[in-house]
C-alpha cells in the first residue's frame, strides 16, 4: 500500500506538471467587466525552462520554497497529530510585534533596520513568547487551547500593527519592506534566503529523524509518555521550536498567514494516504514539497500571481485531492469500503435464505428454483434492490435464472451458502450459551456480526458448540437454534431444534 | 492623513490632543464594533470555537473580491453580501471537511481559512491593477478614518461606521436576547438541547451567520484585527471573572468598550512617551483588550491565577499548622509516657514524626541537643523547639517561621523556655487531629486490608480533610477502638 501511495503522489504531481500550462489559463478569472484580466498562456519552451530550473531566479525561488514545504509538510504532520495545527496560527501572527521592534531597535542602535537575521532574531522572541502565552493561558486558566490560541493571535498582532503603525510615522520611510513579512514576497527570494532555507529544512528533518519515536509517542499517547518518564514538556518545546523555526524562516517566503497553510494543509492531506506515521511524515513532506515547486513554477509562468497565495491553491486542489481518493482514510476509498461491506452483507442474507428454504421445504434448490416473491417477502428488500443483488449474485456465479423467472443455486452458490449458514448458526449458538443474548434478540445480531467473522473464529465456535452438545461432531451445518418460522411450510429438521425452539416460545416473530 | 487632521483640528488642550468630533467617534465606532463582537465572542468561547473569528474574517477576503468582480463597483452593500456569504461557507467547509474527511476540527479550519484567503489574495492582486482594493486596507481597517466618512442621521452627522456598527450591535442583541435560552442551552450541552427539542445544529448555523455579518460589518470599517480581537478577548476574560452566563455577557461588554475607549487614547498617548507619534488605534485597543484580559488572568476572584496560588498557599499553610500541632502533641504524648512501653511508643512514634523519617528518638537527641527542650517529665506540657518542629516535618525555615506566628496568633501554642507548647486549646485541636489519624490509620487497616506499616502517610494525609462528623463516623464503624494498629491509644473526642 505504501508504495501503491507514492505512486499515486508521483502519478498525480506529473499529471499536474504537464498539465501545467492549460491550469494556468483555468485559474484566471475573466470577468467581463474588468478590461485586462486576461492571462497569456506560456509557451511550450517557458514552461520547459521553469520546470528544468534553467533561469537563475527561478532556480532560487523554486528550491527555496520547494524545500521550505518539505520542511514545513515534516513538522505539521507531527503538529497536526498532536491537535496543534492552529499553534502555527497563534505563533506566525505573534512574529509581527518582534519584526516591527527589532526594526525600530536596529534603526535607533543606528544600523540598518532591514537586516534580516535581526529581523527574524526579533521574530522568534515574540514568537517564543506568544506559544509560552498561549500554553500558560491553557494550563493556568479554565480556558481551552482554542480561546488561548486566539487571545495570543489577536493580542500579539494588535500589538504588532501598533509597533507597525509607530514605524510608518517614523519618517524614515524605510519600514516599507516590512509589510512583506505578511503577505511574502517569494519572487524576490535571494541565494542567501535559500541557503538559509535549505539549512533550517535540514535541520528540521534531522531533528524529526533523531526524536522520530519520542514524537510519535508524544503524538499518540502524552500521558502514556508522562507515566513512562519522558520530558514531555521539553519534548513539546522541541517540537515548537522547530515549527518556530519553519515559521520564521517562512515569513519572507510566503508570508505570515499562508505559512501557516503549508504547516497544516500538506500534513492534513497526507492524513488521507496512509495510517502509520512515518509514512504519513513522509507524505507530508512530499506534498508540502510537490505543492511549493508546482506553485513557485506556475507564478514564475504567469504574471500577476503572488506566489505565496498560489502554492496555496496548489496545496489546497492536493488536499481536496486527497480527500477525494486518498487509499487509507479518502472518502471514495471509505465508500468503496462500505459498498463492498453491503454487497458481502447482502449476498450473504440471499445465500442463507436459499438455505434456510431449501432447508424448510425440503427441496434442493440446485434443481427447484426460488421464487422472486417468497425473496420479497421474507427480506426487507424493495423490489429495484432485490434486483440488484440477484443480479449480482447470477454475476458471480452463486445462482442462475431459470425460465420461469424463480433462481436455483449453482455448486458454488450451494456449498457457499452452506458455509455462511453454518457461521450464522455457530455464532448464533454461542451467543445463546456463552454470553447471554436473549434469544428473541439472537437472530438481528447473528444477522450483523456473521459477516465479519474470521475463519479462526468460526473454528473456536465449532469446538465450544462441539463440547456444548458433547454429542456427535458438529454437522456442516448445524440445526438453527431457534425455529425458522413463522414461514409458511415450518419443519423443523431435528428433535434438538424443535425443543429448543418450543423452550424459546417462537423466537423468529 | 488623519494626524494631519488632527492637527488642523485640536488644541493642544489635554496632555493629548483629544477632539471629540474626531476622537470621540473613532471610540464610538470602536465600543460599538468591540461590543457587537463580545456580545458574539461570548458563545463562541464557550462552544470552543474562538478561532472561528479568525477564520472567517481572513476567509472572506475572496467573497469581497468576487463582488467587487462581479459588481465592478466598491459599494459596501454587494462587498457586505459577498463577505457575508464566504463567511458562512467558511464555517459549513470547515464542517464538512471535519465531518466528511474525518479531519480534526482545528486542522479543517486551518485548511479552508488559508486556502480561501489565499484565493482571495490572487483574485484581488489580480483586480488590483485597476481598483484600490488594498488587502492591506481590508487587513488593519481604517478606524482612524470613522469621522471622515460622515452621512446626516436625524439631523446629525454621524459616521457611516457608528451607523452600520450600531445596527449590527442592535441586531447581535436582539439575536442573543430572543434566542438566549436555545444559546445557552446548546452552548453547555447540545445533546440536551436536542432532547429538548431545540434544534443544535440551527442555533450553530444561526451563530455562524451572525458571526459572519458582524465580522464583516465590523471589518469593513473598523479592520480585522479589532474583530479577531474583540470575538475572543473580552469574552474569555468575562469568562474567568465569572460563573453565570448572563453576568459573563455583561461583562463582556463592559470590557469590551473599556477596551476601545482605553485602546484609543493609548494609542495616541503611548507613542509619544517615547517620542513617537500616534499609532494604528485597532492595535492598540487589542492590546488594551490584551492587558485587560492578562489582569483578569491573574487577579480574578475565583479563577484568578493569583487568588488560585494564594487557596493553594493557605491550604498549604493549614497542613504545616496542623502538622506542627499534630507533632507537639506526640511528642507530649511520648515524654509523658502515655505510650505503652518504650519500644512501642519508639515504634509508634516514628510513624507518627512525619514523612521526613526522622524517629521521635532522634529528634528528641538533636531536640535535647538544642537545649534539652523537649522532655522534661512530669506533667508539665513538654516544650519543643522551633528548629524541632521544622525538622521533624522537613519543612522549609520561612515556611515554619509563618506558621509558627500564625499558631501563637491563634493561640494554640505559647512560648515557653526557648521553644513553644501547646496551650489547651493548642491541645484540643491537636487531639482532634490525632485522633483523626489514629482513626484513619485503624480504618485503613481494618476495612481497606492496607498492611498497618502502610497506613501511616495516607492517613497522614486524610486527616487534615476530615471533618468532625467523619471522625464520629469512622469511630461508630469500627466499634470505637481504644488503639490504632501500631498500637498507640486514640485520643478521646473530648
Amino acid at each position: 500500500m505504501t508504495m501503491c501511495c507514492r505512486t499515486h503522489i508521483f502519478a498525480f504531481a506529473l499529471l499536474l506538471l504537464t498539465a501545467c500550462g492549460s491550469t494556468g489559463a483555468a485559474v484566471a478569472p475573466a470577468p467581463d467587466t474588468i478590461t485586462d484580466t486576461s492571462v497569456r498562456v506560456p509557451t511550450r519552451n517557458e514552461v520547459l525552462r521553469v520546470v528544468f530550473l534553467l533561469d537563475y531566479n527561478t532556480r532560487v525561488v523554486v528550491i527555496g520554497t520547494t524545500l521550505l514545504g518539505f520542511a514545513a509538510g515534516t513538522i505539521g504532520a507531527f503538529m497536526l497529530l498532536r491537535k496543534r495545527a492552529l499553534l502555527g496560527d497563534a505563533l506566525s501572527h505573534a512574529t509581527l510585534p518582534g519584526i516591527g521592534l527589532a526594526f525600530i531597535i536596529a534603526t535607533a542602535a543606528g544600523g540598518s533596520g532591514k537586516s534580516l537575521p535581526i529581523l527574524l532574531a526579533g521574530a522568534v522572541v515574540t514568537g517564543v513568547l506568544g506559544v509560552l502565552a498561549a500554553l500558560a493561558i491553557r494550563s493556568f486558566s479554565r480556558l481551552k487551547e482554542d480561546a488561548a490560541l486566539g487571545i495570543v493571535l489577536s493580542v500579539f498582532f494588535g500589538a504588532g500593527v501598533a509597533v507597525l503603525g509607530v514605524i510608518q510615522k517614523m519618517g524614515t520611510g524605510s519600514a516599507a519592506g516590512l509589510e512583506g513579512f505578511i503577505y511574502g514576497k517569494t519572487a524576490s527570494m535571494l541565494s542567501s534566503d535559500a541557503k538559509l532555507i535549505a539549512f533550517a529544512a535540514a535541520g528540521v528533518a534531522v531533528v524529526c529523524g533523531l526524536l522520530f519515536k519520542e514524537f510519535a509517542l508524544l503524538c499518540f499517547d502524552a500521558g502514556y509518555a508522562r507515566s513512562e518518564g519522558w520530558p514531555v514538556f521539553l519534548l513539546d518545546l522541541a517540537m515548537m521550536a522547530l515549527v518556530v523555526a519553519v515559521t520564521v524562516i517562512g515569513l519572507q517566503a510566503v508570508g505570515l498567514i499562508l505559512i501557516i497553510a503549508l504547516l497544516i494543509i500538506p500534513a492534513a492531506a497526507a492524513r488521507f494516504w496512509t495510517n502509520r506515521l512515518h509514512m504519513m511524515v513522509i507524505d507530508s513532506a512530499s506534498l508540502g514539497a510537490i505543492s511549493c515547486f508546482l506553485g513557485a513554477s506556475l507564478s514564475a509562468l504567469l504574471p500577476r500571481l503572488p506566489a505565496g497565495a498560489v502554492i496555496v491553491v496548489v496545496a489546497s486542489s492536493l488536499f481536496l485531492f486527497s480527500m477525494f481518493f486518498g487509499p487509507a482514510r479518502g472518502v471514495m476509498s471509505r465508500w468503496r469500503r462500505q459498498v463492498q461491506l453491503t454487497r458481502t452483507v447482502n449476498r450473504q442474507n440471499l445465500l442463507r435464505e436459499l438455505y434456510e428454504w431449501a432447508e424448510s421445504t425440503g427441496s434442493d434448490p440446485l434443481t427447484t428454483g426460488i421464487s422472486r416473491a417468497h425473496l420479497l417477502r421474507e427480506r426487507a428488500w424493495s423490489a429495484p434492490r432485490l434486483g440488484r443483488v440477484l443480479d449480482r449474485a447470477e454475476r458471480d456465479g452463486l445462482i442462475y435464472a431459470c425460465a420461469d423467472g424463480t433462481y436455483r443455486a449453482t455448486d458454488i452458490g450451494w456449498m457457499e451458502a452452506a458455509r455462511t449458514v453454518r457461521n450464522h448458526r455457530l455464532w448464533e449458538a454461542y451467543l445463546i450459551n456463552f454470553a447471554d443474548i436473549a434469544p428473541s434478540h439472537v437472530d438481528r445480531d447473528a444477522d450483523q456480526i456473521e459477516h465479519v467473522l474470521g475463519a479462526e473464529m468460526v473454528a473456536k465456535l465449532e469446538a465450544l458448540v462441539a463440547r456444548e452438545h458433547a454429542g456427535p461432531p458438529v454437522a456442516p451445518v448445524p440445526p438453527s437454534p431457534h425455529a425458522i418460522a413463522p414461514r409458511e411450510i415450518a419443519a423443523p429438521t431435528s428433535a434438538a431444534a424443535r425443543s429448543r425452539a418450543g423452550a424459546k416460545g417462537g423466537a423468529g416473530a | 492623513m488623519l494626524s494631519l487632521v488632527r492637527a488642523a483640528a485640536a488644541a493642544p488642550v489635554l496632555a493629548f490632543s483629544w477632539h471629540w468630533s474626531l476622537d470621540g467617534w473613532i471610540v464610538a465606532a470602536g465600543a460599538l464594533c468591540a461590543m457587537s463582537c463580545a456580545l458574539i465572542g461570548c458563545f463562541l468561547v464557550l462552544r470552543k470555537m474562538s478561532m472561528m473569528g479568525d477564520a472567517i474574517s481572513h476567509a472572506v477576503l475572496p467573497g469581497l473580491a468576487v463582488a467587487f468582480l462581479v459588481t465592478g463597483s466598491r459599494d459596501s452593500l454587494p462587498m457586505f453580501i459577498g463577505a457575508a456569504v464566504v463567511g458562512v461557507l467558511t464555517a459549513l467547509f470547515t464542517q464538512w471537511i471535519n465531518r466528511f474527511g474525518k479531519v480534526e476540527e482545528s486542522a479543517s479550519m486551518g485548511v479552508v481559512f488559508t486556502a480561501l484567503f489565499a484565493i482571495g489574495l490572487i483574485l484581488i492582486v489580480r483586480a488590483a491593477r485597476h481598483v484600490d482594493l488594498d488587502p492591506g486596507c481590508v487587513l488593519y481597517g481604517a478606524i482612524e478614518l470613522v469621522p471622515l466618512d460622515v452621512r446626516p442621521v436625524a439631523g446629525f452627522m454621524v459616521p457611516r461606521a457608528v451607523v452600520t456598527l450600531a445596527c449590527v450591535f442592535l441586531l447581535d442583541l436582539l439575536f442573543v436576547i430572543a434566542f438566549y435560552k436555545e444559546l445557552k442551552i446548546s452552548s453547555f450541552d447540545p445533546e440536551l438541547a436536542t432532547t429538548l427539542g431545540i434544534n443544535a445544529t440551527l442555533m450553530h448555523y444561526l451563530l455562524m451567520t451572525l458571526t459572519a455579518v458582524t465580522t464583516v460589518a465590523a471589518f469593513e470599517s473598523v479592520g480585522s484585527i479589532l474583530v479577531v480581537a474583540m470575538l475572543i478577548v473580552p469574552a474569555a476574560a468575562a469568562y474567568l471573572l465569572t460563573d453565570r452566563l448572563s453576568l459573563m455577557i455583561a461583562l463582556s461588554l463592559l470590557l469590551a468598550a473599556a477596551s476601545a475607549a482605553l485602546g484609543h487614547v493609548a494609542a495616541i498617548t503611548v507613542p509619544t512617551w517615547f517620542g513617537f507619534p500616534d499609532t494604528s488605534t485597532a492595535g492598540m485597543m487589542a492590546v488594551v483588550a490584551g492587558a485587560i484580559f492578562t489582569l483578569a488572568l491573574l487577579l480574578a476572584p475565583r479563577h484568578g491565577a493569583i487568588s488560585k496560588i494564594a487557596h493553594r498557599a493557605m491550604l498549604s499553610l493549614r497542613i504545616v499548622r496542623e502538622d506542627m500541632l499534630g507533632l507537639m502533641y506526640r511528642l507530649e504524648e511520648l515524654g509523658s509516657g502515655a505510650a505503652r512501653g518504650a519500644p512501642a511508643g519508639a515504634g509508634a512514634g516514628a510513624s507518627g514524626a512525619g514523612p521526613s523519617g526522622a524517629g521521635p528518638s532522634v529528634a528528641g537527641a538533636s531536640g535535647a541537643g538544642a537545649g534539652g527542650s523537649v522532655a522534661s517529665g512530669g506533667g508539665e506540657p513538654y516544650t519543643a523547639a522551633a528548629g524541632l518542629l521544622r525538622e521533624g516535618k522537613g519543612i522549609g525555615r520561612v515556611t515554619a517561621t509563618v506558621a509558627i506566628r500564625d499558631l501563637l496568633r491563634r493561640g494554640q501554642v505559647q512560648r515557653s523556655a526557648g521553644g513553644y507548647r501547646l496551650t489547651p486549646a493548642g491541645r484540643d485541636a491537636a487531639r482532634r487531629l490525632v485522633r483523626s489519624h489514629r482513626l484513619w490509620e485503624g480504618f485503613l487497616q481494618k476495612h481497606l486490608n492496607l498492611p498497618a506499616d502502610h497506613v501511616h502517610a495516607p492517613a497522614g494525609r486524610l486527616e487534615h480533610v476530615t471533618s468532625a462528623a467523619m471522625v464520629e463516623e469512622l469511630d461508630q464503624r469500627m466499634d470505637r477502638p481504644q488503639l490504632d494498629p501500631q498500637g498507640k491509644p486514640i485520643p478521646p473526642a473530648r
